[in-house]
């Protein structure tokens, strides 16, 4: 691998470098944007295919979606929320995990780059390897985790007795994108893991889809200490919990204060830059398998 | 990977009976996943989390109503554990049996010659690695769930056995729906999408998602007779000791079982029998 780099450049792959990160930033989106755009235009080529995973993905995502009903069926409340409450945490959820999986959720085969040597042609070429490790085999079928996840949000904020004040209104997109940046972050260093341990993605997955298990209920139900530790271990509480317990106008059950609501953006802010930060770090151990 | 197991197997078998030759590819198939160490320790770590967070959810539930349908809380935690440990050997939510990668390729030509029928063949495989998955997946995560939770252990050995039984059925009927899945390969060609439909229906019939008996009672009667409930809720209520198993004790239950691979494994033998005299395999 080392010598496919010129000693000169050992930062070859990141090359080429500009004094202005935001305008490496603009580029490095506009590549995503060029190379998720060539997987759609490739998956594109079976449309059949591409319909039947998007239907099998809608069908999962509504008996996800069907159990939530179920259980507050039986319930009629969980921690205080009604089955309309419960489901508007349980679209949350499903938009912010839905939406990392859409864009990061490729990162999660980086064990089997590795693996297979793949990883390598990566690094050799000259665009942010995270970039082509997000956008390999880009699908437009994740599209049907999103879709009724978002139909399942409007149903929820229709149905849901909530005080439309402006800061609301603001807000709502605010924690949609933070929500989806927390679990962006939380897909990129589950996968980061796979640079150490190579057959970790399954352990990964308990991280990443066991997370928006988790998420997709009040998690006031899981316990006080569970409630902490997905509050201020892994941020998990600022996904569904906190933006529901802010648009609902609630109280927190479990004590913790209520300015925590507040704070998702700054969480997703830290948690992009531990992801990012923790990616540098897996890139530069990361030797090749040789293969 | 399987097929230096399969060719040695294969040269050594010749003329042998068709016994030893299962038996050689089960082994095989044992031995060729004992190898993924990590992998399976990874396996058993998710399977456990996601039972527990299955299980806290129920908990909830049922500190809020203690019985629905004949279902307590312990009851409802012990069917989640049996859940995750079955998850590995009956291969509900893939992985896809080798067989389809081998019909697209056409190296299912190399399979039709061998000396046994090709359900046989892959049948003795399968359920080689679901013997290891059993042993290495399904016994430790239950273990963690009984030390996490209180689960159904009853007392009396010989439900124990019946429940191995059923486990055992409960395994084959996996099997024999990734058979069928594969065998359309025959028709076309790329099965993915085939499990991209049929997959997701998987866990909510087996009654994985959330255990059928929470349920309108009428449409869990149903499902417990179709053969998804035959990999997840009857094993469960056999264990459980259940009266709400299809003809009302254990027996039925295994009967129903015992019916469902009878049927699938026949329609399977059908369908290769037709695939090979109809198809033209994938030139290489």
């Amino acid at each position: 691998m080392a010598d496919t780099l010129s000693p000169e450049n050992p930062e070859a792959p990141e090359a080429p470098r500009t004094s202005n990160p935001l305008r490496a930033a603009g580029r490095a989106l506009r590549t995503y944007v060029l190379l998720a755009w060539t997987w759609c235009r490739a998956v594109a080529q079976y449309p059949m295919a591409l319909s039947l995973f998007t239907f099998g993905l809608a069908l999962s995502s509504l008996a996800e979606m069907g159990a939530v009903v179920v259980v507050f069926g039986h319930a009629g409340t969980l921690a205080g929320f009604t089955v309309y409450e419960g489901l508007l945490v349980y679209a949350l959820a499903a938009l912010a995990f839905g939406t990392a999986d859409f864009l990061m959720g490729s990162v999660d085969r980086l064990g089997d780059h590795i693996r297979t040597g793949s990883f390598d042609t990566m690094l050799v070429r000259p665009v942010p390897p995270l970039v082509q490790l997000a956008t390999h085999q880009f699908s437009p079928r994740r599209l049907g985790k999103l879709v009724p996840a978002l139909a399942a949000l409007v149903f929820a904020l229709v149905a849901c007795d909530i005080d439309w004040t402006l800061g609301r209104v603001l807000m709502l997109p605010v924690l949609l994108v933070s929500g989806a940046a927390v679990c962006s972050s939380v897909w990129v260093l589950a996968g980061c893991l796979q640079f150490f341990v190579a057959d970790a993605r399954e352990a990964a997955n308990s991280v990443t889809y066991g997370g928006q298990a988790l998420t997709e209920y009040p998690i006031a139900i899981y316990g006080r200490g569970l409630v902490r530790s997905v509050t201020f271990v892994v941020p998990l509480a600022f996904v569904s919990w906190q933006p529901a317990l802010y648009l609902l106008d609630r109280p927190d059950p479990t004590g913790l204060p209520e300015a925590l609501r507040f704070l998702g953006p700054l969480v997703a802010v830290v948690l992009a830059l531990a992801a990012a930060l923790v990616w540098r770090f897996g890139l530069r151990h990361y030797r090749s398998t040789g293969s | 990977m399987v097929e230096t197991g399969c060719f040695c197997t294969f040269s050594t078998c010749q003329g042998a009976t068709p016994v030893r030759v299962y038996c050689a590819v089960y082994a095989r198939g044992l031995r060729r996943y004992s190898t993924y160490r990590a992998a399976t320790a990874a396996g058993v770590f998710t399977n456990s989390v996601f039972g527990a967070i299955n299980a806290m959810v129920l908990l909830a539930l049922f500190a809020a109503r203690p019985e629905i349908n004949g279902y307590d809380a312990t009851d409802a935690v012990t069917q989640v554990y049996v859940a995750q440990a079955l998850l590995a050997p009956i291969a509900v939510m893939g992985p896809a049996l080798d067989l389809s990668d081998r019909i697209r390729t056409g190296a299912v030509g190399n399979d039709l010659l061998r000396p046994v029928p090709l359900m046989g063949w892959w049948l003795a495989q399968d359920m080689g690695r679901a013997t290891f998955d059993f042993a290495f997946r399904s016994v430790p995560t239950f273990a963690i769930g009984a030390l996490l939770f209180s689960l159904v252990l009853p007392g009396d050995p010989l439900r124990w056995v019946l429940t191995l039984v059923s486990f055992a059925l409960a395994v084959v009927v996996g099997f024999a729906f990734r058979y069928l899945y594969s065998v359309v390969g025959f028709w076309l060609m790329d099965t993915r999408a085939v499990w991209a439909v049929m997959g997701p229906a998987g866990p909510v019939l087996a009654g994985m998602l959330l255990p059928l008996t929470l349920f309108p009672a009428g449409v869990a009667d149903v499902l417990r007779l179709l053969p998804w409930a035959s990999m997840v809720q009857i094993p469960a209520e056999i264990l459980l000791g259940k009266d709400t198993l299809p003809g009302g004790s254990v027996f039925g239950g295994l009967l129903l079982q015992a019916a469902w691979p009878a049927a699938l494994l026949a329609l399977g033998a059908w369908a290769t029998g037709r695939a090979t005299r109809k198809v033209v395999i994938q030139g290489g």
